[in-house]
């Protein structure tokens, strides 16, 4: 599963993975709003990002042909768009649409590749994102997993129940029966939280959530950021005033 | 739909984001009042089975299925703030751990689908679920949800002067009303499991003060269709709109051909501008309904 | 010697009306470990959740000499560790370190002695090597370690446990025995497990529809409630 392979690659060791994760984050997003709000030399800009986030993959000891073949699960939706451009004689938004979207989706799974989504959450709440939110995320990945086994389960139980008669038009019963097993689904959802909720209490949980993460921002950090935002910023303006 | 990076205008992802912010840090406030830090776990738990029921099938006939969205049943089953969290939180994972969305996009993404397409599904649950047309009203909820969400997007994307000409918007509306009818379906269906199995699952629709709220709600809806066809009136309006957020640029070729070959996808362009623009305006409505509802309560020492 | 656990006359009555608990008596004392059997919905694991305050019903309940109530739900809950049944609701933090340091964070402990407490609780159930990992990484066996060290990190003199044998393979088992026969504690064992019964307990009552029908040693009940499927009469075999 995706995000089991995503996990596995954040919890490397290069120096890219030790930058605090908040380093890591702005980057991203300067990278990402460089890259939406360029127009001219879109070609040029885009092919010097790539490079730049090859670099990274390749500094992070990430299996790069790996994530690059990860982020262009948001082609099939673009690649629509794209070819509606090109039947207009419009080659340029294609290649634009198409480079934009893949670039910014590599960017954000090495980032999520870099960075294990629970210390990414941290970093976040630091950086301003309200608390309750972040949480509700962090127990929503933490059972992603859980009750995604259970909805399996549960679905090659009721394949094994169902009868072999086809029918071609909508199938009333099949239909039924797919609503009650999200029923379960929902019912035992709510029996986990239950069991989490006591489990809570039982360790003396009384008004809201303490963590153990201590950020600490080193100069390492500093200075990744400081060349990050300088080289992103720079090529761009390099290529827009020469090419 | 998850609208991914690269395809909104720099306006309008960024407004998008600087609308979704406090939007989000209200329903969380709101939502941490009622369900307290302990009920966090809840919230997530639930947000994993929405991931986790995308997995069940349901059989729409002639072999395709469809699966279930999720908004409005949230909205029904833990109370819109909640939903809106929890959605929201839906969102963040799918844009951040699986690309599912663009993370600049994420604030129009929050807008389209957890909070604008999210109360539009509630609207007619809080107005007629406790009465005879409850099942209608679940349906139609769980049509709304999807049809508003995907109303916006388009209107955003199109806004943004992506291409799109009409036939590939008619097949777009197409599969999106299909889309939505199922959604009704799928939701009604899993409320009447849910019925069955604990009937305290669902959410009893407060009335006092909410009544008044809701109709505020609908009164909102007609109120941007009247407006989106008194626009239509000036239907420059759009395109000076387009040319003066700067995206002229990006909107060149399509602001030539249009007029010249598409006469008919001029006209339902537009319309959809305008009604993505009007319902965009509409999630704004809602926001300041939210504001007069609680002032409402607090009048009446709710 | 007096009890850890005293409970006297407990009654509990779900919303709907079914009589869950109808006049427990129950003590535990200082380095006993009491197996708890009965058979699926006779009360065993409503009862253990009166021990912490998760339920209250009415009756005794204190916990080394306070009564379990509102004002002291803090300190019983350091006092009084439970291990629930499912650890996937039990390890809910991201990550192993983190869950174990969950408890003694609430207790108020700053997080620098939080994370050493978590550490060495870790060390002591042999689970120090997966600190920084993920929980849905772990084994099952693995992951009721790890729970056993979120108690431990909190410094509790009772350890209860429902049915921790559930759902893991032999040589997991084997662990989980091995760690509990170490620890110092007292426990109560919720369990429908014979042999883990025989290897850590010295004493055993039994649940029967709310009630202690008996008490006395491991053997005793088990033989007297029929309790232990190896005396299952084998088929014969003989075919020639």
């Amino acid at each position: 599963m995706h995000h089991v392979v995503l996990d596995r690659w954040s919890r490397g060791a290069s120096a890219i993975h030790r930058r605090d994760a908040r380093t890591k984050t702005i980057a991203v997003l300067v990278f990402l709003v460089a890259l939406a709000t360029t127009h001219r030399n879109f070609l040029a800009v885009g092919l010097c990002y790539l490079g730049i986030l090859l670099a990274v993959m390749i500094a992070a000891r990430l299996p790069v042909v790996a994530a690059l073949t990860r982020a262009a699960v948001v082609l099939p939706f673009t690649l629509v768009f794209a070819v509606i451009s090109l039947a207009a004689g419009e080659p340029l938004a294609a290649m634009t649409l198409v480079g934009k979207s893949y670039l910014s989706a590599l960017a954000v799974l090495v980032l999520l590749s870099t960075t294990p989504l629970p210390e990414l959450l941290h970093g976040l709440e630091h950086l301003g994102v309200p608390r309750y939110l972040l949480m509700v995320v962090q127990f929503l990945y933490r059972y992603l997993f859980v009750i995604s086994e259970e909805a399996q389960h549960m679905r090659a139980a009721a394949q094994a129940k169902s009868g072999s008669v086809r029918r071609v038009l909508f199938d009333r019963s099949k239909f039924g029966a797919a609503a009650g097993t999200l029923g379960v689904l929902f019912a035992r959802s709510y029996k986990h939280a239950a069991g989490i909720h006591q489990a809570m209490l039982a360790r003396g949980f009384h008004d809201h959530f303490r963590t153990l993460s201590r950020h600490a921002f080193r100069l390492a950090d500093a200075i990744f950021l400081m060349a990050a935002v300088l080289l992103l910023a720079g090529a761009r303006a390099a290529i827009e005033a020469w090419i | 739909m998850h609208i991914p990076d690269g395809f909104l205008a720099t306006p309008v992802w960024a407004l998008l984001d600087v609308a979704a912010a406090p939007a989000v840090g209200y329903l969380a406030r709101r939502a941490q009042r009622g369900l307290e830090p302990a009920k966090v776990p809840l919230l997530g738990v639930m947000g994993a089975f929405v991931f986790a029921a995308q997995m069940i099938n349901f059989p729409v006939g002639l072999g395709t299925s469809s699966h279930l969205v999720g908004a409005a049943l949230l909205a029904y089953t833990l109370g819109p703030a909640a939903a809106g969290v929890v959605l929201t939180a839906i969102l963040t994972v799918q844009a951040l751990v699986f690309q599912d969305g663009g993370v600049l996009a994420l604030g129009a993404n929050v807008m389209n689908m957890a909070i604008a397409g999210m109360l539009a599904g509630y609207l007619p649950f809080h107005l007629w679920g406790m009465g005879r047309w409850r099942r209608q009203a679940i349906f139609f909820g769980g049509f709304l949800s999807v049809l508003v969400s995907a109303v916006l997007a388009l209107g955003e994307l199109l806004l943004s002067g992506v291409r799109m000409p009409a036939a590939v918007l008619g097949i777009s509306l197409g599969l999106f009303a299909v889309s939505a009818i199922l959604e009704g379906a799928i939701t009604l269906a899993i409320m009447q499991a849910l019925a069955s199995i604990n009937p305290d699952f669902i959410r009893k629709p407060q009335l006092n003060g909410g009544r008044v709220l809701g109709w505020v709600g609908l009164a909102a809806l007609l109120l941007a269709v009247v407006g989106v066809a008194v626009a239509s009136t000036h239907p420059d309006g759009i395109w000076k709109l387009a040319g003066e957020t700067g995206i002229a640029s990006h909107a060149k070729a399509l602001l030539g051909a249009p007029l010249a070959d598409y006469q008919l996808g001029l006209l339902q362009s537009v319309w959809l501008r305008k009604a993505g623009a009007g319902l965009a305006g509409l999630a704004l409505i809602y926001g300041a309904c939210m504001l007069c509802g609680r002032l409402l309560a607090r009048q009446r020492g709710a | 010697m007096e009890p850890l656990i005293e409970v006297r006359d407990l009654h509990f009555q779900y919303d709907d009306g079914t009589v869950a608990l109808d006049g427990v008596n129950f003590r535990l004392f200082p380095g006993e470990t009491v197996a708890i059997f009965g058979a699926n919905g006779s009360g065993k694991t409503t009862f253990v959740l009166h021990l912490n305050g998760l339920l209250a019903g009415d009756g005794d309940v204190s916990v080394c000499g306070m009564a379990v109530e509102r004002k002291n739900l803090a300190r019983v809950r350091q006092k009084i560790g439970l291990v629930f049944q499912d650890s996937d609701n039990q390890l809910f933090m991201p990550t192993v370190i983190e869950d174990v340091a969950f408890g003694p964070l609430n207790l108020g402990i700053g997080r620098n002695e939080a994370q050493t407490r978590a550490i060495g609780a870790l060390e002591e159930a042999g689970m120090a090597h997966v600190s920084g990992k993920a929980p849905y990484h772990l084994s099952a066996g693995e992951k009721k370690r790890v729970a056993i060290a979120g108690i431990l990190a909190m410094r509790p003199e009772i350890l209860v446990l429902d049915e921790p044998t559930t759902s893991l393979d032999p040589p997991g088992q084997i662990a989980l025995l091995e760690l509990l026969e170490r620890l110092p504690q007292a426990k109560i064992l919720v369990t429908h497990d014979v042999e883990s019964a025989r290897v850590l307990a010295n004493r055993a009552v039994f649940f029967e529809k709310g009630r202690i029908t008996g008490e006395g040693s491991v053997e005793e009940i088990i033989t007297r409630f029929g309790w232990d499927r190896a005396t299952l009469k084998r088929p014969a075999t003989s075919r020639f």
